[in-house]
């Protein structure tokens, strides 16, 4: 296994008025490829802040971020932006889709930072559709959606232009237990069948069973970190 | 390419979700259209003014006024001044060697306009016998010519259709006189058709005056002008100014025609105002609406130009659709449309002139439309670029 993440004694701190609050005190991290890694803890503890920064929507205020082989922390917010494109695909809590655009639409996003042809563009959605089991809702718009449906079509978008690397925030944090266990499934396959490396933040201890590990943050340092046997 | 289907598809996206934004949108496309409406029909003014200025007056024609004198109004001429001006250099002359210009004189007479009433001062001009051969370009259009020696008076085609009584057979009363209409003229569409002519020598009979204010000459080319000039300033028993007929209708409009370019561009400068703030306002809120998409495209690898471009994008075209309808109205309100000068402008005496809604005309209001667009949009879309990601995804 060759690691994908490595993160090296990595603080982050806000500015909140005058004080300057240091959110993560050092953290060490790998993550291998392949691996389906959970991160939980109370909130506040930082899981969202880690999340940012391995997913270079964020810079750290010190140490070292390398992931898929490039220090994103010392990437500039132009190539850091073209960086996401290319590495990393999005699950967010709410979904994010652009509820003006069709479910197929939406997918085809991030396709269109790509050189792909429309047809290619077009048989890439399908797939990924196919993937999630929503071709037959392709045309519909998110409101037309249950919120199931709606997070599949996101997890759809976010493997669409097959990235490196998927962070989720919290995925099933608005899904109800059953709609809940068939996106855990679906990510689940997603990591097992399709070896997709997935980052997910999660307060769900359910939702961190399906993943092959599990890793706690408190008051911003690392505490325990298992692995499961696949 | 990559940059372009971008921002195409930012655009795109914020055009498909502009029905939400109808009412807040249609405030910039109407404010805008108001401020191309009022800026491109006061500067139809000002281009129907120059255009009937430019049409009055030849170059191979000179008016000869006393020295100093500003306007006509302002000049007079007696007798033997005009008898050392027929002996000028240069002017056209007919087989037997007579020269060919008119002497004129002037009065103000008060009409009442058709629309409205108002009683506006309209210039009556008495010409010399050879009219016809000083301006070829005058014409009867209905009835007949004056003669001279009766109260007889020829009008305007734009005096005609702008006030009352000047029907051919009415009776226009003045100080010491009646005149009976006999004929109305164009003179393609020049000053003059706003005004009336008679016979100089009658109209000097009549208030027994024996001066007159002006000599048009017609020259044997445009560049005799200066031989004549020159062989009247030569002569030391005239004191007089020689300006070329064109050039004296110029000099004549120019403050008004300023003075309306002015008022069209402080309105239209205060609206513009007004319409900028109205559309910072408009993609501001559409801006913030859209604040959580925004930050998804960024976070899915959408640059920051794309997110400018496309507000900016937005912003554009809701001026541009401003832009056309104001200048549409406008045209389709205003060209054409007759408008008279209040009282005289310089020695006009009361001027109509028509309204000219150019091409020209239309296309600046739709660039000043561009420009409110541009700068109402500018900030906002600034906002949309430098939106702080992983901050704004927390925001639900
Ligand atoms: N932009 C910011 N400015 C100031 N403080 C921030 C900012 N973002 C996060 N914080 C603070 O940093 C700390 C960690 O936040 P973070 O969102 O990473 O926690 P979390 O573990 O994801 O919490 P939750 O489970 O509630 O989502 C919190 O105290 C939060 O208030
Ligand atoms: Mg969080």
């Amino acid at each position: 296994m060759t690691a994908l993440v490595t993160l090296r004694n990595v603080t982050k701190s806000y500015v909140r008025g005058k004080q300057k609050v240091e959110v993560l005190h050092g953290v060490d991290l790998t993550i291998e490829t392949g691996e389906f890694l959970a991160l939980m803890g109370p909130s506040g503890s930082g899981k969202t802040t880690l999340l940012n920064l391995v997913a270079g929507l964020d810079q750290p205020t010190s140490g070292e971020v390398l992931v898929a082989g490039d220090r994103i922390d010392q990437l500039s917010r132009g190539s850091l932006s073209d960086w996401r494109a290319r590495h990393i695909g999005f699950i967010f809590q709410f979904y994010n889709l652009l509820p003006v655009l069709t479910a197929e639409a939406n997918v085809e996003v991030p396709l269109l930072l790509t050189n792909l042809s429309k047809a290619e563009r077009r048989r890439r959605v399908q797939v990924a559709l196919e993937l999630v089991g929503l071709a037959e809702r392709a045309r519909h718009k998110p409101n037309e959606l249950s919120g199931g449906q709606q997070q599949r079509v996101a997890i759809a978008r976010a493997i669409v232009s097959d990235p490196t690397l998927l962070v989720c925030d919290e995925p099933t944090g608005d899904l109800d237990r059953q709609n809940a266990e068939e996106i855990m499934n679906l990510l689940q396959a997603l990591n097992r069948s399709q070896n997709k490396t997935i980052v997910m933040v999660t307060h769900d201890p359910k939702a961190a069973e399906y993943a092959s590990r599990e890793l706690h943050l408190d008051k911003g340092l690392l505490t325990n970190d298992t692995r499961r046997a696949a | 390419m990559k940059m372009f289907r971008q921002i195409g598809a930012v655009t795109a996206m914020n055009f498909r979700s502009l029905p939400q934004r109808v009412s807040t949108s249609l405030v910039v496309v109407i404010g805008i259209a108001g401020v191309v409406a009022v800026l491109v029909s006061v500067l139809a003014m000002s281009t129907g003014l120059i255009r009937t200025m430019e049409t009055t007056g030849r170059e191979d024609r000179a008016i000869v006024m006393r020295n100093g004198s500003v306007a006509e109004t302002s000049s007079a001429l007696d007798r033997n001044s005009v008898r050392l001006i027929v002996d000028g250099a240069g002017i056209k002359r007919d087989e037997k060697g007579e020269p060919i210009l008119s002497a004129e004189n002037f009065r103000i007479l008060m009409l009442h306009k058709k629309a409205d009433d108002a009683e506006i001062s309209v210039i009556l001009r008495g010409v010399g016998p050879r009219l016809l051969e000083v301006r070829p370009e005058l014409k009867i259009v209905e009835g007949r010519m004056f003669q001279p020696a009766v109260a007889e008076v020829i009008v305007g085609k734009s005096a005609h259709a702008q006030f009352k009584g000047l029907n051919v057979g009415d009776v226009v009363r003045s100080r010491g006189a009646n005149w009976t209409v006999v004929g109305v003229f164009e003179t393609a569409g020049d000053a003059h058709e706003s005004s009336l002519i008679t016979d100089a020598e009658t109209l000097n009979s009549i208030d027994q005056r024996g001066a007159f204010q002006s000599v048009t000459a017609l020259l044997e080319s445009p560049s005799a002008f200066q031989t004549f000039k020159d062989s009247l300033s030569a002569n030391p028993a005239l004191a007089v100014d020689v300006v070329r007929e064109r050039e004296y209708y110029r000099q004549q409009s120019k403050t008004m025609t300023t003075i309306i370019s002015v008022i069209a561009y402080v309105v239209g400068g205060i609206m513009a105002v007004g319409a900028v703030f109205a559309a910072l306002n408009t993609m501001y809120s559409a801006v913030s609406a859209r604040l959580q998409e925004i930050a998804t495209l960024r976070a899915l690898g959408f640059g920051s130009t794309a997110m400018v471009m496309s507000v900016l994008a937005e912003a554009l075209v809701l001026a541009l659709i401003g832009g056309v309808i104001g200048a549409l109205l406008a045209w389709a309100f205003f060209n054409g449309n007759t408008v008279s000068t209040l009282g005289g402008a310089g020695g006009l005496g009361q001027l109509v002139f028509e309204l000219s809604v150019s091409p020209q005309l239309m296309i600046l209001g739709v660039v000043w439309a561009c420009v409110i667009g541009v700068l109402g949009g500018l900030f906002p879309a600034l906002r949309a670029a430098r939106l702080p990601v992983a901050m704004a995804l927390r925001a639900v």
